[in-house]
């Protein structure tokens, strides 16, 4: 018994939160209370059949689920090596998996009685998400978003206006993703009382990243279903983009203790990851404290947090979740990264190859489906998450593309 | 040294032998820059400052409000890191072995520094407590143990969100004294409501011997003096920040009266807290 593979990965996190060091409930004072009521209520709502019955139908009728596990020939004929898969998750109702987790925490908070709830965004896909389900709920929306990427992202904020959500600039710090979940926490030690806090990955204090796992874990079970189906067996390798990582961790989790399956997670390398413009914290961080958990980090020798960098503003955040430092550590997950460049071609290619336009976010996955897939033999079988479509990027994916004269 | 006679002990002892609650001031180390900060922090004591709070620079303070936001930022931009924060205090003990001193931060930049090689760097530089604003109970091991071995106080937050089921959570491992949060939400955004706080000091009382501060929402010597007649110490923070804020040029340096601004601003902090002895 004393070696250090576990027998299991799927027990995490012990009562404390921690998936081995990472993870915890490092949050004010102020919030404990609020974070320790979270937790209580979601396991309640965890054990009750009623609540999933609930989240299931939710899933099934308004964000039509399941999401296609679909063959994608030409582009596998195209790699020449592996059988490819995407899990079709940019066809859910508002185009990306965020919906799943944000459905799941909404219901939560109607358990609590809560009406007020708040959220941190940056691309503005969590923002668009949440503010929808607020509208499904009669809840009141408040969404923090950088001043910067409000800039950016002008369509996802008209949306989350339209939706009756109120769009709060953070100007802050730097002005992107980490202040604004800065801000929405600083916003909610002030409200602690009567708000929820709907965090968008699989991070912040303890039971978010265990809870957000749980909702998006949907895209995994339905994945596991969907090629047993197909092909009669498990995959052999799953690939995810990672921001914070929650749509990796929702198809990599009901496989992580068989064996057989490889999983690669795939940050972004930004320019490259010797410039220090990127957003790997894995590849390219050590852990620390930040946002309520610790894990791996972005930061300088004292201990300060860097900006990250990436092409793709879902992306663009100097942490990840806990669980996925832990996976990194134990060996389980292999993480990998793809630049800004390679997401671009990679962007260009799945929409002339597939007719599907994928959002910067599983781009990045694709363009390392485009180094592993020739490796491999055509009886592997390998499934990428292509979680999110790329309206929302058209406009500066084009601009890009003109600019290098690919397009 | 044991914990029951260090200097944040001996200083309540003395605050309640004349009668009087104490004065805890907040600076941010190296705001506006390190020499400024220094030379703030030295004058301090004879201003009139009772304790000494040094905010220990973050690059996301998620728990306060803009003025220390700010004052971070100017003093990560001047250069400060955790090891300038630690040799201030060093110097500062040069001049003054008396006055105690609480760094207050978020936890990265300690965990980042080592914990014990922090712990054992700040105590020889005479530091005398510690409010990390990101470590509840619930990660007691992490560094509130530690710093209580080391004879380092542990300094908690109680708050408005905090109620008589979590009190014992909250001031076991506490020591040195109790800061509690006058409202719920960041520093320096509200006003003080004295006559909750009343009530809260007292709710405390029931749980706790140890001395009590009050903080968040502290702006003038009128809501000092109430504060102190109520409570063991009144903390001021965000105010004295942005005093600072308001003597320097648009690249952020200092401009020639601040030391005086702020130690001026200090003593009629001071005066007030004074006056409540009479009123006490």
């Amino acid at each position: 018994m004393a070696s250090s593979i576990p027998n299991t990965y799927r027990t995490g996190p012990d009562e404390s939160g921690h998936f081995g060091i990472f993870g915890g409930r490092f949050v004010a004072e102020t919030l404990m209370p609020l974070v320790l009521e979270v937790e209580a209520a979601y396991k309640a709502a965890k054990a009750d059949p009623k609540f999933q019955d609930e989240f299931a139908y939710y899933l099934k009728h308004y964000v039509g689920r399941p999401s296609p596990l679909y063959y994608a020939e030409r582009l596998t004929r195209h790699f020449g090596g592996a059988k490819l898969y995407f899990k079709r998750d940019e066809l859910n109702h508002t185009g990306a998996h965020k919906i799943n987790n944000c459905l799941g925490q909404a219901l939560v908070a109607k358990r609590m009685g809560k009406t007020e709830i708040i959220a941190e965004t940056g691309a503005g896909q969590h923002g668009v998400a949440t503010a929808t389900v607020c509208a499904l709920f009669g809840m009141k929306c408040k969404v923090f978003m950088g001043a910067e990427d409000i800039e950016r992202q002008q369509p996802n904020v008209e949306r989350m206006r339209l939706l009756g959500a109120e769009v709060v600039p953070v100007t802050s710090g730097t002005s992107t993703l980490k202040d604004a979940m800065n801000e929405a926490l600083r916003y909610w030690v002030a409200m602690a009382e009567t708000h929820f806090y709907i965090i968008g990955t699989v991070a912040g204090p303890h039971p978010y990243p265990a809870m957000v796992r749980d909702f998006q874990s949907v895209i995994g079970t339905e994945t596991r279903e969907q090629m047993m189906e197909a092909e009669g067996r498990l995959p052999d390798s799953l690939i995810a983009c990672i921001g914070g990582g929650s749509n990796a961790m929702g198809l990599f989790f009901p496989f992580l203790d068989d064996a057989s399956v490889k999983m690669y997670g795939v940050e972004a390398a930004g320019l490259g990851l010797d410039t220090g413009k990127h957003a790997a914290s894995l590849t390219g961080g050590r852990p620390g404290v930040l946002h309520g958990n610790r894990t791996y980090l972005l930061q300088n020798e004292d201990g300060q947090i860097i900006d990250a960098h990436s092409i793709s503003a879902g992306l663009d955040y100097p942490g990840i979740g806990p669980e996925h430092s832990w996976l990194h550590e134990t060996g389980r997950v292999s993480y990998v990264s793809a630049t800004d460049e390679e997401a671009l071609d990679s962007f260009k290619l799945c929409a002339q190859m597939e007719g599907i336009i994928p959002a910067l976010e599983p781009s990045h996955a694709l363009a390392y489906v485009a180094k592993l897939a020739p490796t491999l033999p055509a009886d592997h079988l390998m499934v990428m998450n292509l979680c999110g479509r790329g309206d929302k990027d058209l406009a500066a994916v084009l601009k890009h593309l003109k600019a290098r004269g690919k397009i | 040294m044991s914990a029951t006679d260090s200097r944040i002990t001996r200083r309540f002892a003395q605050l309640k032998a004349e009668g009087r609650g104490g004065l805890v001031t907040f600076i941010t180390a190296g705001d506006p820059d390190p020499e400024v900060s220094a030379k703030i922090l030295q004058g301090l004591p004879a201003a009139g400052a009772d304790l000494i709070e040094i905010g220990m620079p973050f690059s996301d303070p998620m728990a306060d409000g803009p003025a220390i936001q700010a004052a971070s930022l100017r003093a990560l931009k001047s250069g400060m890191s955790l090891a300038k924060t630690i040799a201030l205090v060093r110097g500062f003990r040069a001049s003054d072995s008396d006055t105690p001193i609480i760094l207050m931060g978020y936890y990265n930049p300690i965990y980042i520094y080592g914990v014990d090689r922090f712990l054992a760097d700040a105590k020889a530089a005479g530091v005398d407590g510690l409010i990390i604003v990101d470590l509840p109970p619930e990660e007691d091991v992490e560094l509130c143990l530690p710093a209580l071995k080391a004879d380092i106080a542990f300094i908690r937050l109680a708050t408005p969100t905090t109620d008589d089921k979590r009190l014992p959570t909250v001031l076991s491992n506490t020591s040195g004294f109790v800061y509690y949060v006058s409202f719920t939400g960041v520093t320096g955004t509200k006003s003080i409501d004295s006559q909750h706080v009343g009530q809260a000091v007292e709710r405390l009382r029931r749980h706790t011997d140890l001395p009590i501060a009050v903080g968040f929402g502290i702006r003038t010597p009128e809501q000092a003096q109430a504060i102190a007649s109520i409570a063991d110490a009144a903390v001021v923070g965000s105010a004295l920040v942005q005093v600072i804020e308001s003597n320097i040029d648009e690249a952020g340096r200092a401009l020639p009266g601040l030391v005086d601004a702020a130690l001026g601003f200090v003593a009629a902090l001071a005066g007030g807290v004074r006056n409540a002895r009479s009123a006490a």
